[in-house]
């Protein structure tokens, strides 16, 4: 039988340019986000654990201190962040160097796919063909995801926060993009099947030797707005366990309010409207801990992970 | 993804690219040493994952736009999504002089758009219009035509392979 050379036995090029361009892309993301001191990620692996509402009030929270902050809704199927910072339906700048991302009243640079839609209950859909998307959707969407990151005029950027979207998978699909995240947050309940699933983007973090990684306990206990007093919405401590299974640490504690809801619902983060209330406290102090971490890589602090 | 002449175990080259527009692809490669040519034919999925990757067989012609793949992939894009830089404004007859291909040339080219030109453009959809008359603008520049017109706006097309555009 005659031997036909491999692929990598063949290293001429074919002239087909497919490498060349492949390497423009990643350069252009890298020179985009040179001008971003730190890349925050708020995942979860786990849906509906509330990571876009605490991605719109850590983003205000930060550029109510003074820092220039941008947000990055990768959840290009269900758009919501640019509808909590208050720009639903913004129209962005078509600039030769980029597009302009909206401006949020609290401060914030946002980009979404919501802006990109023409209709509110439009699910996302692509152009032809109509069969086959398993083959190329994934591929296309983490291209939409690195011109979010990397086609937007940023400009320079104290925080880009990143809200990715439920599954490991999503989490796979930004390290692949941005493999130097500075800091993943990865929110999580008390409840033992958010552990569980958490657990799984716990290890996808450290084995992609994220810079930083800790949790954010999201509905730990319920405030009642007459008294103030707190009780336990879930009888698990899946995110207490998690810690000390992982050594990840917790680094807020957000307990479960209505008026975080409703605040964002309405386009306006709840810190930034009532800062006093339990869970805007506890946004406002993981503001400090991501503030406290900005141009901080992991190995600077012990273990990569810090206490 | 490489062709193998295998009679002269040579490497074969890009040659030309198709675009029938029904979805479907061809690249044809050659043969350097025995000028064998053969046609990669694509179906519109295989077509489409290439797209995905926002890449273009044989290279580009033009530099990737800011999120075209996005634009050119998005059903139900937003008419009014993007607002033109005032850099580069659609009304006729107004320049075009801050377009980001010439930044750093000493003197950029003034390029004026007719009216017959403007209206052909405005009959673009305005979700992707802005990238459009960015790479009419940035190919009037550095060919030196300071008017472009419908005539004009074949020949860029013609030249950079701008299928759909």
């Amino acid at each position: 039988m005659r031997k036909i050379r491999t692929y990598q036995d063949v290293t001429h090029d074919t002239g087909s340019g497919l490498l060349e361009q492949v390497v423009d892309q990643q350069q252009r993301l890298a020179d985009r986000l040179a001008l971003v001191r730190s890349v925050v990620a708020v995942a979860s692996g786990k849906g509906g654990v509330g990571k876009s509402a605490i991605t719109a009030n850590l983003a205000a929270a930060l550029a109510g201190r003074g820092l220039t902050v941008g947000a990055v809704d990768a959840d290009l199927n269900g758009p919501s962040l640019g509808r909590m910072l208050g720009v639903s339906g913004a129209r962005l700048g078509d600039l030769p160097s980029g597009v302009a991302p909206a401006q949020s009243p609290s401060g914030v640079r946002v980009i979404s796919m919501e802006f990109l839609q023409n209709e509110e209950d439009a699910p996302l859909r692509w152009r032809e063909p109509g069969m086959g998307g398993f083959i190329w959707q994934s591929t296309l969407e983490t291209g939409v995801l690195r011109e979010f990151l990397g086609d937007v005029e940023w400009g320079e950027l104290d925080v880009l926060l990143v809200d990715v979207p439920p599954g490991t998978d999503k989490i796979g699909r930004l390290l692949e993009l941005v493999p130097e995240v500075d800091q993943m947050l990865l929110v999580t309940t008390p409840s033992e099947t958010a552990r569980f699933v958490v657990s799984k983007s716990v290890r996808m973090a450290r084995e992609a030797a994220v810079g930083t990684v800790a949790l954010v306990a999201n509905m730990v206990g319920h405030t009642c707005p007459e008294c103030g007093h707190v009780s336990e919405l879930f009888p698990g401590d899946g995110s207490k366990r998690l810690e000390e299974e992982s050594g990840i640490p917790v680094w807020a504690e957000i307990p479960f309010d209505p008026r975080l809801g409703a605040a964002t619902d309405s386009g306006t983060p709840l810190v930034m409207t009532d800062p006093d209330a339990h869970s805007s406290r506890a946004i406002l102090a993981l503001a400090d801990r991501v503030e406290e971490h900005i141009g901080i890589r992991g190995d600077d602090t012990a273990e990569g992970v810090d206490s | 993804m490489k062709f193998l002449c295998v009679e002269c175990d040579k490497v074969m080259d890009f040659a030309e690219r198709q675009i029938p527009g029904d979805g479907t692809l061809a690249a044809v490669f050659t043969c350097a040493s025995c000028d064998r040519e053969v046609a990669m034919l694509t179906n519109p999925m295989e077509t489409q994952l290439i797209s995905s990757m926002g890449v273009k067989i044989g290279g580009r012609e033009v530099p990737a736009q800011p999120m075209e793949l996005a634009r050119t992939s998005l059903e139900g894009g937003r008419d009014d999504a993007f607002v033109l830089s005032e850099d580069i404004p659609l009304a006729s007859g107004e320049s075009a002089l801050a377009s980001g291909a010439s930044a750093g040339a000493a003197a950029p080219v003034r390029v004026v758009w007719t009216p017959e030109a403007t209206g052909r453009l405005e009959r673009v959809p305005s979700f992707v219009r802005g990238m459009v008359k960015r790479i009419y603008t940035d190919w009037a520049r550095e060919k030196g035509v300071s008017e472009i017109t419908p005539d004009s706006m074949d020949r860029a097309r013609t030249e950079l392979g701008l299928e759909g555009m």
